[in-house]
């Protein structure tokens, strides 16, 4: 009796380590395939680096005004004939070293970045799971908010609610309420997209037999929703959050520039790109120059690494 | 309550709505349409037996099964296992401890195993879901218990499930249906998403785990010949309705209903290589607008005035009005 | 008699991956006479799909024909260019898929769909074409064919439109006719009216039939030989009979004795421990070695050629007289 139960044994079950297991998968080849997106990884990396030990890499500390000295305003890049150590990329009209501000804003910008997709997933997720998986009138209620938020440009929105907030509040804000109201508003406007694809990644899910099977022993919803079918809609969410934080980054540059944003006192590479704006036609290129090719270049690497994410995610555009 | 009674069926209904949209009928006309998937079923199965219910496409099988399992509120009728009803009165404590003795398998293994879950982690969820067990030591010695029961390997629970085949997936899934100690167990097409011998060898786990722990089954599938030698009684279901019931080897040898007779030759057989079939007509009719009468009415060659108008009960085992009217006689044992 | 309508040599079939060439197809020879229907049988991953793709030259990258000869009545088909073999393909070979909604554009009536492929095939006029198809689809079973000829896929049940792909594969006239798994998407009572009239096509036209599908049932019913597929190799070819009723090779006993039945009574069906390998791995010598009861040394390590001791080929060293020393049971 016992033998006619038992199967051919399963090959040897040698457990494989979390990192080897990676090394052999698909994500990982098709990674190593792309030359492009490992330079993109590369300084993506770099500029994360940068932000993180900006604080030892940087020659100042730029939000401190007591450091900065006016007599070195205004100075060109070190390999300029006029430029002087240690202003690696030259200084502002306060003197203020843009190699250290670049550095600095970097770490603002990530961070407002961040934290606004953080935010905007963890919404999104939220209302897109509860709206797939109750469906009726709540989904239909969360999803025509979600339509109706779509028809407004999330800048704008960003504006509206940077506007109400700082009304509401009054006045001269501190540095830290700023971040918070930044990663709010771009919190608020960017939750529609990670709804939309949640909601219709659990209309998929929750018809799966592995969830009628969670049903079977009487898990509350709950439960189902966060340990069942969480797990199995995150891969398009973690695209859609890459490219966000490009998009993120890019958002609270243009708030910053158009000054509703990060106060000169505390810059962000936006604020950087708005105070050499006024400068770019007294000849001191550098103070716009340099903050804006660092932009530039961070949210094209966070884009293709976005792009190459959601080709290797799904195989079927391959 | 008697043994034989252990699951009963009484008037089982499922009424699904297909209307368009709301704002659609509004705009375009057009009624609220309804589709009869399940219309009056009642069976009973015995404590320890195998009750099949057999059908092709759209014949409202699978909704039976979802039923009866409480996956799917019925429109009408009553589930009752153990003398508890699935539905309705019985407190939430006591459908808790019901469900416990409840539990399914279905169709699609690469479906019903959450692909992100490790296979010992699927097969412990029952256990913790009903506190079984105390101690992760214990779960995890249980859980190796049930896997051997089942011909795996202890060690394969640290897999995930797409590192086995269908085969072994499907007996993951046995496994997570005994690991609440389950007594019914409903399986709905178990074995048409595997090949052959793979399909063997689980008919033949299913059977022996059956006489070793006494399980009773209620075995849903649309091939006759894997129904034919699971079940000990089996019930013919056509558009929602059940046309003929009768035990394992009666019918085969003599099919009553006209439907039965037709699909019974319909079948492609190894033992009946080049024989001359008897003609088979026509396809299934649209359940959302089916025949009146007898739904079997168009394409059965009895067919009278009385077939095109008035349903017929089942009685005897069969619903039928040739049958029952002596107008066509079961067919001979052969 | 004269040359087989199809005859594949030595066929084999590679898919290249980043971790290697799979054998998809290694060393399969078959042939199909006139008017006869091969079945090819085996489990999922055998490679009997492959094998109907490579007839009519639809493996695509990163899969390729690594090595034989495909002969359609005497021409070799496997070393044409892509734009030969597209001819080849709809005129001389005819094919059925699994779902008849992946061969119909659901744009067109059915009747502009086959007066098109008439029209590509042979040098009727429009109204001659026209008057073919309903023909075609009167011949195939589907009632009233000249009002049904206007109507779009949709509008046809899932047991018609495959009869519309049947009639659309014989719109040229085809020397032969590959369908695979054409029953598997119909039910039981549709199925077998589709069983019937591939029969009967193939015995009134003379069209050579290679039948792929999974259900041995389909193949008792239909097939005049059948092909034993496993692990990308045939391990048994032979007249249906034979092969179902007296199966020679040890898997194919298995395979036969898996099937429940509607006759007879069996407690236990036959079981073959184990599943088929993936093709990343499988094992030297015979492929089946692992699974076999009757398994001896020389399985392990010397891969079995079709041998045709007994009235049909089977690739099995217990066949093999040089090391025959077990006499296996035939009757299941």
């Amino acid at each position: 009796m016992n033998t006619s139960i038992q199967s051919s044994p399963i090959s040897s079950s040698s457990e494989a380590s979390w990192l080897s297991r990676f090394r052999d998968s698909d994500i990982w080849a098709s990674f190593k395939r792309s030359k492009l997106t490992m330079v993109a990884a590369g300084i993506a990396v770099l500029f994360i680096l940068a932000a993180i030990c900006a604080g030892v890499l940087s020659p100042q500390d730029p939000f401190d005004p007591a450091q900065l000295e006016l007599l070195n305003s205004r100075l060109p890049p070190i390999w300029d004939a006029e430029g002087q150590a240690p202003f690696l990329l030259g200084t502002d009209e306060q003197g203020r070293d843009i190699f250290s501000a670049i550095l600095h804003g970097l770490r603002i910008s990530l961070a407002v970045g961040i934290l606004g997709v953080a935010f905007s997933a963890t919404l999104g997720i939220a209302l897109g799971l509860i709206a797939g998986y109750f469906g009726g009138f709540t989904d239909t209620l969360i999803m025509r908010i979600a339509d109706v938020q779509l028809t407004f440009p999330a800048i704008l929105i960003a504006l509206l609610i940077d506007g109400v907030v700082k009304s509401v509040l009054g006045g001269e804000l501190d540095a830290g309420t700023i971040l918070s109201v930044l990663v709010f508003s771009i919190g608020l406007s960017f939750w529609v997209q990670y709804a939309r694809t949640v909601r219709g990644s659990v209309l998929v899910e929750k018809n799966k037999d592995y969830v009628a099977a969670a049903k079977l022993i009487g898990l509350p919803a709950s439960t189902i929703l966060i340990k069942h079918i969480l797990p199995n809609v995150t891969g398009p969410v973690l695209v859609i959050a890459t490219i966000n934080l490009a998009l993120a980054i890019i958002t609270e540059a243009t708030l910053s520039f158009l000054g509703t944003g990060m106060p000169e006192t505390m810059p962000s590479l936006g604020t950087l790109i708005r105070i050499g704006n006024n400068y770019l036609f007294s000849g001191e290129w550098w103070i716009v120059a340099f903050p804006s090719f660092a932009l530039a270049m961070l949210v094209l690497s966070i884009n293709l690494l976005g792009d190459w994410l959601r080709d290797a995610l799904n195989p079927k555009l391959r | 309550m008697t043994d034989s009674h252990y699951v009963d069926v009484r008037d089982l209904r499922r009424v699904f709505e297909v209307s368009k949209p709301w704002l659609n009928r509004i705009l375009e006309g057009g009624d609220r349409q309804f589709l009869k998937a399940v219309d009056g079923i009642s069976f009973q199965i015995a404590k320890g037996e195998t009750f099949a219910l057999v059908g092709e496409s759209g014949s409202g099988k699978s909704t039976v099964a979802r039923m009866v399992v409480g996956l799917l509120p019925p429109s009408g009728g009553e589930v009752r296992i153990d003398n508890v009803p699935m539905v309705g009165r019985a407190s939430s404590t006591e459908r808790q401890r019901l469900r416990r003795r409840i539990q399914m398998i279905f169709q699609d293994p690469y479906a019903s195993l959450n692909p992100r879950w490790r296979v010992a982690e699927i097969v412990a969820e029952p256990i913790r879901a009903f506190a079984l067990i105390d101690g992760e030591r214990d779960i995890k010695a249980r859980v190796g218990e049930l896997l051997s029961l089942v011909g795996l390997h202890p060690a394969d629970g640290a897999k995930f499930p797409h590192e086995f085949s269908g085969g072994q997936r499907q007996r993951v899934a046995i496994a997570r249906a005994l690991a609440s100690n389950a007594e019914f167990i409903v399986c709905d097409e178990p074995t048409s998403a595997l090949d052959v011998s793979v399909q063997a060898q689980i008919l033949n786990l299913m059977r022996d785990l059956q006489d070793r722990l006494g399980l009773t089954y209620l075995f849903i599938s649309h091939n006759l010949a894997v129904v034919r030698h699971m079940a000990s009684r089996i019930g013919v279901m056509y558009l929602g309705r059940l046309v003929e019931i009768s035990g394992g080897r009666e019918l085969f040898s003599s099919p009553k209903h006209p439907y039965t007779r037709m699909l019974l030759d319909a079948v492609p057989d190894l033992d009946m290589t080049s024989r001359q079939r008897l003609p088979v007509s026509g396809e299934i009719p649209n359940p959302i607008n089916p025949p009146s009468g007898c739904t079997f009415n168009p394409r059965c060659p009895f067919t009278n005035e009385r077939c095109r108008a008035e349903v017929p009960l089942l009685r005897d085992g069969v619903a039928c009005h040739a049958i029952h009217e002596g107008r066509l006689s079961p067919l001979a044992a052969a | 008699m004269g040359a087989p309508v199809l005859s594949v040599r030595n066929l084999k079939v590679e898919f290249v991956t980043r971790r290697g060439v799979l054998k998809a197809i290694d060393d399969v020879s078959f042939d199909i006479e006139r008017g006869e229907v091969l079945g090819v049988v085996g489990e999922s991953g055998a490679g009997k799909s492959v094998t109907g793709s490579a007839v009519i030259g639809l493996i695509d990258p990163p899969g390729r024909i690594a090595g034989g000869q495909i002969l359609l009545n005497g021409e070799r088909i496997d070393n044409m260019s892509p734009e030969q073999i597209r001819k080849v393909r709809g005129k001389r070979v005819g094919m059925i898929f699994q779902d008849p909604l992946t061969s119909l554009n659901p744009l067109y009536t059915v009747g502009e769909q086959l007066e098109e492929t008439i029209q590509t095939h042979t040098n009727l006029t429009r109204a001659g074409a026209r008057k073919r198809a309903v023909d075609l689809l009167a011949e195939v079973g589907i009632p009233a064919p000249d009002r049904r000829i206007d109507s779009y896929p949709h509008e046809f049940s899932g047991g018609m439109r495959q009869r519309v792909v049947i009639a659309l594969a014989l719109c040229a006239d085809p020397e032969l006719i590959i369908a695979d798994e054409p029953t598997t998407a119909l039910d039981v009572s549709v199925q077998a009216q589709v069983i019937a009239l591939l029969k009967r096509l193939g015995r009134e036209r003379g069209t050579a039939i290679m039948l792929v599908t999974h259900d041995m049932g389909v193949i008792a019913e239909t097939a005049d030989r059948v092909a034993v597929m496993y692990a990308g190799r045939i391990a048994e070819i032979g007249p249906v009979e034979k092969v179902v009723r007296q199966p020679l090779h040890p898997y194919a006993q298995g395979l036969m004795g898996a099937i429940p039945t509607l006759k007879g009574h069996i407690h236990r069906l036959t079981q073959i421990p184990g599943s088929m390998p993936r093709l990343s791995a499988i094992p030297p010598g015979c492929s089946f070695n692992p699974r076999c009861p009757f398994a001896f040394e020389r399985c392990k390590v010397d891969r079995p050629e079709a041998i045709a001791r007994y009235e049909h080929p089977v690739a099995c060293h217990l066949y093999d007289q040089s090391s025959a020393k077990v006499e296996v049971a035939s009757d299941r």
